[in-house]
């Protein structure tokens, strides 16, 4: 099953392919040990239909590869693999279980006169290993936060759970993956904060600080608004993960029902003359239906140490987004879900519209001048906090960039040179027609501007960017 | 039980030989002294003010039975009255003629009720006509009028605070005129009506005396009208009427306090609560006319608590046992006085009723309700604070909101103080002639929590408490900050301390991280330095704590010093250029970190960096011997050649 979508190339007839995924696989070599048990070592392996010889055959090639490299340097075994026609990516999360993902290089394909075949060629140098390296780690963590680790799988079910699980969640999971449109962005993995001032800010405490008091069921919580994360009870890198559930896939499914119209059933139902506007974005869609089932996702935190399963209930009320999380060894009763329902949904509903005024208000005081005219993605490693002038709006679908792709691979290229060394670094590109890009490096933060000025040169370059530090960046320590 | 009494008698009560056929026993409500007349005073007057240690004593001669006999403020003159028609004089200002000399009320037929000084010469004659205002002239031995008004009196009653004198007249009594004095004037005040349960058929005196009293309550002059009615269906039983008489304008039935009983009933003001004693059941109850009911144009109140006796009393008995009998509460023979007095006169005691907080605090349940209570009292301070320790520690269940609005309600009056007191400083700054008079420095009553009595009374015991889940610790304290921030006072570092100090135990870094990103806890160079600390448990604490000394903008000093401590001498010396502070940072102290580096390339770039400052300062690249840079100089020779050197512009 090939996924190829053709993007035309302007003024020509040439026909140009973005990067695809091949093939995606899941092994442990200690499962098939002996020769003709081989077979037993495939957990997972996409396309389904591939034969089998040749699944045992592409298994044992990564095996020997990661194997043969490991010689080299026994704790860092080979990530990636180029080739002409497709890249390959090694991780090994757990000890022994290994991912492998095989993505097609982009190409250009050429109609050739005379009737002969159309010519092919692969454009090896496109993609970026750190950004596929990460699209393939981010499918371990996102299967680890709804399934846990693999060991424990096995531990639990032997492996024909394991397979079992691996199957279900890739099956789906591997569909929404877009590699097309995969960038720096998924490098990092880093959450958007949603900027609010400090009062406000007490008021979301003070609301989680109660309802986690109430519903002491509740062990963590965490507070979006507008998709941005603004309070996490949940360690950083669990919240890392659900984040990008959250934003990349549950909320997009789900439209704001406040947009509906008048009669449109999405529009919530006036209870009494409590109105409010929240609703469950997990489990029952609607808590007066006799039928509904009080079923939520179950996902895995902390799997380093207490090792934690827990409900995952999301609820909302206009653009605030909650998540309760309760331990998964307590069954969740309708009863429950209405005594949430009636806790949560009047105050988030206020708390809604007190963030909407508050922002807004805020908004008008900093000005229209403070808005950026810069493109640039910036990311700190400490917090993880992630913002982008140059993405649209995430979607389930694809991330719209405002930027050539190309001027999108020189971000990654300086990230790549950013990861190789520790000390605080600052690289001028200049790229096509009047495009710049500069990537700076202070401390563990890195900030990425992408400029377009006529006849710039690098000291008019140097000065603009200084500029967009003082009014971005004013209140951190960046060094320049 | 015991912890229930409210309400008690006074620890030292004023103690006077009791009322007798031959001693008769007075009280003057405007100094507070129990008069003991024995014998009409012939063989002794001893008069007893409450903070007077030595009672005066005198004799008099008995010139008929004394009605009323009151000191004018001051003690400096005395008046007796013995008939209906006059008031006699003594002057015990020395220096003075000591003889008595009487006047005579100036209406004709008309009967002297009484008499009430107003200052130390200044008094009123209330008759059945109406009212004479003199001044006394102890030196002539003669009184000088300053103003009469005729008109019908039934009875009156003098507020001596306010010195408002209240007039009963028309045939019912219940048109109530009063008068305020004041620097020998008189004013009449609008005269307003008593509403009677019922009007009697034919007319005839329908108020007495006994169900008036006046009161000043939070400053307010209230006339209280106990209004006695049978419980039937269509009413809960007697009620108390407040009137409020203000300085100018109308007066105003503004607040009804709800008895719920009938019977014999006195009244008190004690610390700005409404105390109203019922005989039959030997219980009192409080009313707070500031805890607000439901809106309407009468304020309607209920007893702020239940009701309780006031608590048992021991009289010592006198000798060499050191035995007491207990003391006979609400007899027959009290009476009560305004605004806190009780005397029992058969008993040769006088008393100041008193409140005590503590025990209302288990009587209250509600306590939002408790602290608007509490924070309205004198001496509240450490039973709040008791309150707020107690809450915390209770851990039940849904308590946080509860604790919200208590915060809440410290911070508002917190806040009005530290208002005042702003406005006040701002006042004098803003020049001493036109404000110094009308502006006084505000009043730090007990109801002002700062965040000192917080602290050191509530949280840090709380903080300690091992009971208590951190989880609860940190949601209280960051309640106590929301309240502050709402209220818009600057939080104190030793709570973000707390804070950081609890987070930190239980290893919640990120959460710590959450709340510095949202500048929840505010930027400061204490801060930055504890973040500083933190950094080998927590390495992101290092850039937390940089990016704070870099918003406070006056700590350059120490990003420098952060910088040179990490050996990141570049970046340290790029961060002081950009400030533009690179003029005057010492050479050797970037020149000793570089050295430290033991990267030569490093040392090299900072050597020449500030070869290339002393030339553009000075015009020669050598450093000063002022600048300790010897040691690094030779050795950039040994390293790199003396030729190296910069050479001196100077050709």
């Amino acid at each position: 099953m090939l996924m190829i979508s053709p993007r035309m190339a302007s003024g020509t007839q040439e026909k140009q392919y973005t990067p695809s995924l091949l093939s995606f696989f899941i092994y442990n070599p200690k499962f098939g040990p002996r020769e003709g048990e081989e077979e037993k070592k495939i957990l997972f392996y996409h396309p389904i239909e591939v034969e089998k010889n040749e699944k045992i055959r592409n298994v044992g090639l990564c095996e020997a590869i990661v194997q043969f490299t490991r010689t080299f340097c026994p704790t860092k075994p080979a990530k990636s693999l180029h080739t002409q026609k497709n890249r390959q990516f090694f991780h090994e999360p757990e000890e022994n279980f290994w991912m492998v993902m095989v993505v097609r290089n982009p190409m250009i394909e050429k109609p050739s006169k005379d009737g002969k075949p159309p010519t092919v060629e692969y454009q090896e140098e496109e993609i970026l290993d750190s950004v596929y390296g990460a699209v393939l780690q981010q499918c371990y963590s996102m299967y680890k936060l709804f399934n846990g680790t693999f060991g424990r799988s096995f531990e639990a079910g032997g492996v024909e759970l394991l397979i079992q699980k691996l199957e279900k969640f890739f099956y789906r999971y591997l569909q929404t993956l877009h590699l097309q449109s995969c960038d720096l962005l998924d490098v990092f993995g880093g959450i958007s904060f949603f900027p609010l001032d400090k009062m406000t800010y007490l008021k979301i405490q003070s609301f989680v600080n109660r309802v986690e008091e109430s519903l002491s069921l509740v062990k963590y919580t965490a507070f979006l608004y507008n998709d941005q994360l603004i309070w996490s009870g949940l360690e950083q890198d669990d919240m890392r993960i659900l984040y990008k559930y959250l934003t990349t896939s549950l909320f997009p499914r789900h439209t704001e029902p406040e947009l509906a119209g008048r009669d449109s059933p999405l529009r919530p139902e006036v209870a009494g003359n409590l109105l409010h506007y929240g609703r469950f974005l997990t489990g029952p869609a609607n808590l007066k239906d006799p039928e509904a089932k009080f079923r939520f996702p179950r996902i895995f935190v902390n799997t380093e140490d207490s090792y934690e399963e827990l409900h995952l209930i999301v609820y909302k009320a206009m653009s605030a987004a909650v998540c309760f999380m309760i331990n998964a060894s307590v069954e969740l009763t309708r009863e429950f879900c209405e005594q949430l329902d009636a806790l949560v949904g009047p105050q988030l509903t206020l708390l809604a519209s007190d963030i909407c005024e508050q922002y807004n208000i805020n908004r008008r005081i900093s000005g229209p001048e403070k808005e950026p005219q810069f493109k640039f993605i910036y990311f700190n490693h400490m917090n993880l906090a992630e913002k982008s002038t140059i993405h649209m709006r995430k979607t389930a679908s694809v991330s719209l960039t405002s930027v050539h792709p190309d001027l999108m691979k020189i971000l990654g290229d300086i990230n790549s040179d950013f990861a190789r060394v520790d000390e605080d670094e600052e690289i001028i590109v200049k790229a096509m027609t009047d495009y710049w890009v500069v990537g700076k490096k202070s401390d563990q933060r890195e900030l990425y501007v992408i400029l377009n000025q006529k006849n710039a040169n690098l000291i008019e370059v140097n000065e603009e960017v200084k500029r967009l530090c003082a009014t971005q960046f004013n209140n951190i320590f960046f060094l320049d | 039980m015991d912890q229930e009494y409210y309400l008690e008698l006074s620890e030292n009560p004023v103690q006077f030989e009791n009322a007798s056929s031959v001693n008769n026993v007075f009280f003057d409500e405007a100094n507070k002294q129990v008069f003991a007349v024995r014998s009409g005073g012939a063989t002794g007057v001893v008069v007893k003010g409450p903070e007077d240690k030595s009672p005066i004593a005198f004799r008099m001669d008995d010139k008929g039975e004394v009605k009323c006999i009151k000191f004018s403020l001051g003690n400096k003159i005395l008046a007796v009255q013995r008939t209906p028609k006059s008031v006699d004089f003594t002057n015990f200002i020395p220096d003075f003629p000591h003889l008595e000399f009487s006047h005579e009320c100036k209406t004709k037929n008309a009967n002297v009720l009484g008499f009430c000084w107003t200052n130390w010469n200044e008094i009123v004659f209330v008759t059945d006509q109406g009212i004479e205002y003199y001044q006394v002239l102890p030196d002539k031995r003669s009184l000088k009028m300053l103003k009469s008004q005729s008109i019908n009196v039934n009875w009156y009653i003098y507020c001596p605070e306010t010195a408002v004198l209240l007039l009963s007249t028309t045939v019912q009594g219940n048109v109530l005129q009063p008068f305020a004095f004041k620097n020998g004037t008189m004013s009449k005040m609008p005269k307003f009506e008593i509403e009677l349960p019922m009007v009697p058929k034919p007319a005839k005196i329908s108020l007495s005396e006994r169900d008036i009293a006046v009161s000043t309550i939070y400053g307010q002059l209230y006339v209280m009208y106990l209004k006695h009615q049978s419980r039937s269906t269509n009413s809960s039983g007697a009620e108390v009427v407040l009137y409020h008489l203000p300085r100018e304008g109308a007066f105003k039935k503004t607040h009804i306090l709800k008895l719920n009983t009938t019977g014999k009933f006195a009244l008190n003001v004690v610390d700005n609560l409404v105390v109203v004693h019922h005989q039959s059941s030997q219980t009192s109850i409080i009313f707070d006319i500031k805890l607000r009911e439901p809106d309407c144009a009468v304020n309607v109140h209920q007893p702020v608590l239940p009701a309780r006796s006031i608590h048992p009393y021991k009289i010592p008995l006198t000798g060499p046992t050191a035995a007491s009998v207990p003391c006979e509460l609400y007899s027959s023979s009290w009476s009560v006085f305004q605004p806190d007095i009780i005397i029992s006169a058969s008993e040769g005691y006088l008393w100041y009723l008193q409140v005590k907080l503590q025990p209302t605090v288990n009587l209250l349940q509600d306590k939002g309700k408790l602290m608007d209570f509490l924070l309205r009292r004198r001496d509240c301070k450490m039973v709040i604070l008791s309150v707020c320790s107690q809450m915390l520690d209770g851990g039940e269940k849904g308590n946080l909101p509860v604790i919200a609005t208590v915060f809440d309600k410290l911070n508002q009056v917190y806040k009005e103080y530290l208002e005042a007191e702003q406005a006040y400083t701002v006042a004098l700054e803003s020049g001493p002639s036109r404000f110094s008079s009308s502006y006084k420095r505000p009043v730090r009553t007990q109801a002002v929590i700062d965040q000192s009595d917080m602290y050191t009374h509530v949280l840090s015991a709380f903080t300690e408490n091992k009971d208590v889940s951190h989880k609860f610790i940190i949601a209280v304290v960051m309640e106590y900050i929301r309240s502050l921030n709402q209220f818009q006072i600057t939080v104190q570092h030793y709570l973000y301390e707390l804070v950081i100090k609890t987070l930190v135990q239980h290893n919640l870094f990120y959460m710590l991280h959450q709340f510095l990103q949202y500048h929840v806890l505010s930027d400061s160079k204490p801060l930055a330095c504890l973040l500083l600390s933190l950094e080998s448990t927590y390495p992101p604490a290092h850039q937390l704590s940089l990016d704070m000394l870099k918003r406070l903008s006056t700590a350059n000093d120490e990003i420098v010093e952060v910088l040179l401590s990490k050996q990141q001498v570049l970046g340290a010396l790029r961060f002081v250029r950009s400030v533009g502070g690179h003029d005057n940072v010492s050479a050797r102290k970037f020149l000793d970190a570089a050295r430290q580096t033991e990267d030569t390339m490093l040392f090299y770039t900072i050597f020449r960096f500030f070869e290339q400052r002393n030339l553009r300062l000075r015009g020669n690249p050598a450093f000063n011997p002022g600048e300790h840079c010897e040691e690094h100089n030779s050795y950039f020779k040994e390293v790199f050649g003396e030729q190296t050197l910069m050479k001196s512009a100077a050709v």
